[in-house]
């Protein structure tokens, strides 16, 4: 099968367990106002390959990769869901851990053969980098141009399914740095059993130089960047949510 | 058994020189953690804290603070110096007192001179007298007998960096001896070997015997140098301290010798180590005591200095000394090589600073212990200091008792020396076989008068097949060149002292050196897969080039562009097998200009690959700044597809990565989650870091 691929980045320390392959597919539905890849958004671009074409990227330097392994993030992933399920079903009979970042917009828990193809990927999935963007629904629909109840929904199935996950959520002042949000966020993580880790990403505007290049406008031009203590105490409030509702029950 | 070697096991280390016979029956592998290593002593930072101000000093006076413009330094010839006697327990300068640089004129006269004139001193006119008229340099030789050929590929930098007017370095004494057997047993060892010569006096046997009574004269001096510092050297070292300190003693008299572009110390912390061992299991000393000697070992490696012209140090970027130190490695019976004085080396990157010398080099493999390892990758994120090393990859020819010379160059210690051959710029190389041996530069015609090539655009079989030509041509003035160097640097710069520290019979590494690689590989990726079009000045000359489309470029392990650095490596290696070596050197070949590679890409006009006329090589066979675009892993892949069987003297990589890209700042979002989450088994805790994203444009 074939993909539609940004670019591959041979030493991924930061996506997952491990040093990983990390795979950056084309193509995002999501217009996340922080964005520090908008050269992924558009559909169609990018380079064709094959899933054989990356597990042979993977194999021939698989020494560095022994205790990381596989990640496709993008673009939104979940845009191809048949060539990453196909890439995942190929890694997993190989042992190799996968890994697969996304917003979890995609999910349509109405729709059966929805479920059904995110089941078919879910059962080659070792860990899931979901990434909350925004926890109120019209916030959300600001921030990212989309909808925030399938992300919810998702990430409710994943805690089904008894998917191992990340949970990643990028702090904008202005934006998601209210403490009320945070505190909400927490508590929908609290009542999540398959959390395996919170990363809390204080936002940057290194992406500033790709809007320039690609002659898009910069939405959050006047956002200052959050520093590490202030995304450290959003962190600690978030915390403190997912804490209340785990005493509480 | 002699007393000072009272509780070792014994072995055939005890009836022949054998350092490694005696590391193998008597160390003690350690697999723990960092945690028993000790901070510095007061003396310690009271030292180190003069050291800073001195350094400062220095700084301040433009680069050196002091110069020797009367005495020849020889093993001998200053009285002992201190930076203060009361606090130092391992000690010994080049001169009579720290931060002044010796006068080593044996090299060269003229370089000599230039070094103290450059910084605002003057040789002794007597001195500069006696080495024009009286006394010939090894400079003075060479440029004897060199051809107007080799002239021209010297001034061209064709060739660069011959060690034709100063010290070649790289050899490794083993000065572990000195420590485990005392001076007077390697007298007799020699005066021995010197017994035993054949009797027909062939010259090769006039040249031994002369090179045998100059070593057992060095060894001699080198007992006296003890004295000087009020310490015995001619019997075994007794205990940690003695061990340090006499190994030490060894080192220094080779700088005190030579200025050696690479002064390497060799192998020595596991061999220490045994006397820690047995010092800490008697109670002769402490865990903070031991670490105060290596720490004020470490010192003194610091402090070695040479004058040294600006030009100098612009080749190599500094003022560096290459005093490498290779720890660890793996053992051919299969026990690992790491001690507690491995750490306790690498914690004098703690307890003094971070500093590029001495040259901490761990000798990887994939089974060192999993500890060690964690301890290296904290030691090279908190200091960027550690050089890595493949001793799987070099175990498999040298052994487990070789160690590394300058940066790469690795030999067993004792056993083998090196023959160092600067490098060949196979980047101008190339310019040559379009301009038909005229130089892009000075428009001379410096190579063969071969047939340029007049087409509009590079066609790749008929680039390929003139390169051939001229990388022939170059290998055979290349040898030759470096024939004379080492034929003349015997005769006027012999290293006495680290030659007495080998055994009588040594392998000679005839080593040479490749700069530009990667503008290679680029350069003939453009020429075969994109369109490359010549542009040449009035005289028909190529100048520059215009890159039509876009080509495979080396450090993205893509086999297209990759297999072509490969077969360079492999063509030009032959190339250079094909001619006669000096003295049955066995020729070897490195890819390695850490620092120099800036001054070669000055020196070089526009290439193939789209990079413009005095722009820097890539150091080393790293891959052209900014041309790996798939992450380190691919860019490291490339780098390890050149064969180590064609370039056994060498291949290095420089690389630097942001910390945070290294997940070193996990700790801090780290927090309280495993307690809370009740984190698994499967490290999915280990969290991303806060810096995520930051790197990936």
């Amino acid at each position: 099968m074939i993909g539609r691929v940004h670019s591959i980045e041979s030493f991924g320390t930061v996506d997952g367990p491990g040093v990983r392959l990390v795979v950056f597919l084309q193509g995002c539905p999501m217009r996340c106002q922080y964005c520090h890849n908008p050269d992924t958004w558009e559909f169609g671009k990018g380079t064709e390959m094959s899933v054989g074409q990356i597990m042979g990227l993977y194999e021939k330097n698989r020494a560095f990769y022994n205790k990381g392994g596989i990640t496709v993030t993008g673009g939104e992933p979940l845009m191809q869901i048949g060539f990453v399920t196909e890439l995942f079903a190929a890694a997993a009979r190989r042992g190799i851990h996968t890994c697969l970042d996304t917003s979890g917009i995609t999910f349509r828990q109405e729709r059966a053969e929805v479920v059904d193809a995110f089941d078919r990927l879910m059962a080659v999935t070792d860990l899931v980098m979901l990434d909350i963007k925004h926890i109120d629904p019209e916030g959300h629909k600001m921030l990212t141009g989309q909808e925030l109840e399938p992300v919810m929904n998702f990430a409710r199935y994943l805690d089904e399914r008894a998917i191992p996950v990340w949970i990643r959520h990028v702090v904008v002042p202005g934006i998601t740095y209210e403490q009320g949000e945070l505190y909400r966020l927490g508590q929908f993580i609290g009542t999540l059993h398959n959390v395996k880790a919170l990363d809390v990403l204080p936002y940057h505007d290194m992406g500033k130089i790709k809007y320039r290049n690609l002659e898009l406008n910069y939405p959050l031009e006047d956002v200052k960047p959050l520093s590490k203590e202030e995304a450290l105490s959003a962190r600690q409030v978030i915390l403190s949510g997912i804490r209340d509702v785990r005493h509480a029950h | 058994m002699k007393n000072e070697w009272r509780t070792f096991n014994s072995g055939v280390w005890e009836r022949e020189i054998n350092v490694r016979d005696f590391i193998q029956k008597n160390y003690t592998p350690y697999d723990g953690d960092d945690t028993f290593l000790a901070g510095p002593t007061q003396n310690t930072r009271d030292l180190w804290d003069q050291v800073l101000d001195l350094s400062r000093q220095e700084r301040e006076a433009g680069g050196v603070l002091d110069m020797d413009t009367k005495i020849i330094s020889t093993i001998t010839s200053h009285k002992a110096g201190y930076l203060n006697k009361d606090k130092e327990t391992i000690v010994g300068f080049q001169t009579d007192k720290p931060f002044k640089r010796s006068l080593q004129p044996y090299g060269g006269i003229r370089m000599a001179e230039k070094a103290c004139a450059d910084n605002g001193y003057q040789v002794d006119p007597e001195i500069s007298e006696f080495f024009t008229k009286h006394r010939k340099t090894h400079n003075a030789g060479v440029f004897d007998v060199y051809t107007p050929e080799m002239r021209a590929c010297r001034s061209s930098h064709i060739i660069t960096g011959l060690p034709d007017a100063y010290g070649r370095g790289r050899i490794i004494g083993d000065y572990r001896r000195i420590a485990l057997y005392g001076v007077d047993r390697l007298i007799e060892d020699k005066e021995e070997q010197k017994a035993t010569t054949r009797s027909t006096m062939y010259s090769h046997i006039i040249r031994d015997r002369e090179e045998l009574s100059e070593q057992i004269r060095a060894l001699k001096e080198l007992k006296e140098l003890g004295n000087i510092y009020g310490c015995d050297i001619s019997k075994p070292a007794t205990d940690v301290k003695e061990a340090i300190q006499w190994t030490y003693f060894g080192y220094l008299a080779a700088v005190k010798e030579q200025n050696g572009a690479a002064m390497s110390l060799g192998r020595t912390s596991t061999f220490i180590d045994i006397y820690a061992h047995r010092d800490l299991e008697e109670g002769r000393y402490t865990e903070e005591q031991i670490q105060e000697f290596v720490d004020h070992f470490i010192m003194k490696l610091r402090l070695v200095k040479f004058a040294r012209t600006p030009e100098y140090n612009a080749l190599f970027s500094g003022d560096p000394t290459w005093v490498t130190e290779s720890i660890g490695g793996v053992g051919i019976d299969g026990r690992h090589m790491v001690t507690k004085m491995s750490y306790r080396y690498l914690h004098t990157l703690q307890n003094l600073g971070t500093a590029p010398e001495p040259n901490l080099t761990v000798l990887w493999s994939t089974r060192l212990p999993e500890n060690f390892k964690r301890f290296c990758a904290k030691t090279s994120i908190e200091s960027s200091s550690v050089q890595y090393e493949n001793d799987d990859l070099m175990r498999v020819t040298h052994g487990d008792d070789y160690a590394i010379a300058c940066c790469v160059s690795s030999m067993r210690i004792g056993k083998e020396m090196q023959f160092f051959g600067a490098r060949a710029n196979l980047a101008k190389c190339l310019l040559y076989a379009i301009n038909g041996g005229v130089d892009e530069v000075s428009k001379k015609q410096v190579g063969p008068k071969y047939r340029p090539i007049t087409s509009e655009y590079l066609d790749y079989d008929e680039v390929m097949d003139r390169y051939h030509d001229m990388m022939q041509w170059l290998a055979g003035v290349y040898v030759n060149s470096l024939n004379i160097i080492h034929y003349m640097h015997d005769k006027y710069c012999y290293e006495k002292l680290q030659m007495a520290l080998h055994d009588h019979k040594v392998t000679r590494w005839f080593a040479t050196g490749i700069a530009g690689l990667s503008v290679v590989a680029d350069s003939l990726s453009a020429i075969k897969y994109a369109k490359v079009k010549v542009i040449r000045d009035e005289n028909g000359i190529a100048t520059d080039y215009e890159v039509e489309g876009d080509f495979p470029k080396y450090g993205n392990d893509d086999d297209r562009v990759d297999q072509i650095a490969v077969d360079i490596v492999h063509t030009f290696m032959n190339y250079v097998k094909r001619n006669h070596c000096y003295r049955d050197g066995i020729p070897t070949t490195s890819i390695l200009t850490i620092t120099s590679n800036v001054v070669y890409g000055k020196a070089t006009g526009s290439t193939p690959d789209g990079r413009k006329g005095g722009q820097a090589f890539a150091p080393g066979a790293n891959p052209m700044h900014r041309r790996d675009t798939h992450g380190a892993v691919a860019s490291l892949a490339s780098v390890a597809k050149l064969p180590f069987k064609d370039a056994q003297d060498g291949i290095s990589n420089t690389f630097s990565i942001i910390p945070g890209a290294l997940g070193k700042e996990d700790q801090l979002f780290m927090g309280d989650i495993d307690v809370e989450l009740e984190c698994g088994v499967d490290k999915a805790c280990s969290i991303p870091n806060l810096m995520e994203g930051m790197d990936r444009d």
